[in-house]
């Protein structure tokens, strides 16, 4: 299981500083980000899903006690839930496979898997629909269900259900809930809402102009 | 209008009859022109996957010349390659002048910059957001370039029809550089050019139906491809 650790993250676009000196330790559970629009969450998901590197600070994942190089190994236990969830001009089954794909699994695992995610996040009977065609919300779950698939130790959701309707809501938050029951991964999830911070968060984690404030629940 | 009513029935009679000259010719031009479009398009496709991934310097000239060759007149191609491949040229010792390896290289420099501008297009086209969700999912960053130029397949396609619909319409840069010898470098464009010249009208109009037929072919493809290649349509 990896634990993640940041200290003293700075990173600044365009001589704007986004996060400023952000210290803090993932351990285990549903971690939620809360904090204004702007205040650094959507940055801070992306820095520690390694996708951008920190102009200041580091980090660092630990497996058990054992540091984690930095390479396409630790990538791939780890994944982002993007707002605008990148769906591929392919069928909802191809997209939930991507993951597997690039990992080299075989047919029968990937089928396997892939129909259990989907199963999981209620899209199964969409399993051969282009996934382009089907509504925004659905488009979420679809999204989780892709990287769920990759069963990854730590899984950032970035906004999971913005502008998504309330059914859609309920299905991503009970998906939630249900890996948060069986034990993994590790999740850090950025939300607006309090009530859902509170629904399916261990610890709620505040941001404020670029700084990490621990509310601690 | 009774000779040309009359050509058209002889016309239409080589091509139900399937003159042997007439389909030679019509073969000869898909070989050259297809071996050229396959290379333009292997050269080609790369190269506007490379623009529209990576940012290097002098890319913006290099685009900028792609788009400028994409309108290089054909006859100013065909007379380069000329003398490049002239006996006296710096490439004459190669003896490929009046041949059609020296009609493919003219076709490939042609369509070259139709299919690397628009694959660039293509997958320009392509959001940010396809190359993070696959990064994010695992992919190494050849694996997230290669779903981005995935998604951009039917722009590529588009590009390669387009790259086709350039070389097998053009006349002037392979007249200049095959010589339209019978039987050797003799294809569609030239041969309707040297039939209409010789007032024999009937093969130049079976191999004109011909080539408007493979011209609407091309245009149908493509509108059938970018049809596809809209949004949830794959």
């Amino acid at each position: 299981m990896l634990r993640l650790a940041i200290n003293g993250i700075g990173k600044s676009y365009e001589g704007k500083e986004v996060l400023k000196d952000c210290t803090f330790e993932f351990t285990s559970g549903v971690y939620a980000l809360m904090g204004p629009n702007g205040s650094g969450k959507s940055t801070l998901l992306r820095v520690c899903a390694l996708l951008d590197k920190p102009d200041r600070g580091e980090v660092k994942y630990r497996d058990v006690d054992t540091p984690v190089a930095d390479d396409i190994s630790l990538r791939r236990r780890v994944t982002l839930v993007l707002p605008h969830t990148g769906i591929f001009n392919a069928s909802v089954f191809d997209n939930a496979a991507y993951g597997l794909k690039v990992r080299g699994l075989s047919r029968a695992e990937t089928a396997v898997r892939v129909r259990e995610a989907l199963s999981a996040v209620g899209l199964l009977d969409k399993a051969d629909q282009n996934a382009l065609t089907v509504s925004s919300g659905e488009s979420k779950r679809l999204a989780i269900a892709r990287a769920m698939v990759i069963e990854p130790d730590v899984l950032f959701l970035d906004e999971p259900t913005a502008s998504v309707d309330e059914e859609n809501t309920e299905i991503i938050e009970r998906t939630i809930l249900e890996m948060k029951e069986r034990g993994a991964p590790l999740v850090i999830m950025s939300t607006h809402e309090r009530e859902q911070a509170q629904r399916l968060a261990d610890t709620i984690v505040m941001m404020k102009k670029g700084r990490l404030v621990t509310d601690g629940r | 209008m009774g000779t040309l009513l009359e050509s058209f029935h002889r016309a239409f009679g080589l091509i139900i009859g399937l003159n042997a000259e007439l389909v030679a010719i019509v073969l000869r031009s898909f070989a050259i022109s297809g071996t050229a479009l396959a290379v333009a398009s292997l050269i080609g496709i790369p190269t506007g996957a490379v623009l529209g991934l990576k940012r290097f310097p002098l890319r913006g000239i290099v685009i900028s010349t792609l788009n400028a060759f994409m309108g290089l007149p054909p006859v100013v191609a065909g007379l380069f390659i000329y003398i490049l491949l002239s006996r006296s040229g710096p490439l004459g010792f190669m003896s490929l002048l009046y041949s059609p390896t020296a009609m493919i290289i003219v076709q490939t420099i042609l369509a070259y910059p139709i299919v690397a501008a628009l694959s660039h297009s293509a997958v320009l086209g392509v959001g940010p957001d396809i190359r993070l969700a696959a990064r994010t999912l695992g992919a190494t960053r050849a694996q997230a370039a290669a779903a981005v130029v995935r998604e951009a397949r039917y722009g590529i396609l588009s590009a390669v029809i387009a790259g086709l619909g350039r070389v097998m319409a053009e006349v002037g840069a392979i007249l200049i550089v095959g010589g339209n010898i019978a039987g050797y470098t003799r294809v569609m464009t030239t041969a309707i050019a040297l039939e209409t010249d010789k007032g024999d009208f009937s093969l130049a109009l079976a191999l004109g139906i011909v080539l408007l037929s493979i011209s609407i072919a091309i245009n149908v493809a493509l509108h059938m491809v970018q049809r596809k290649g809209a949004r949830g349509n794959a």
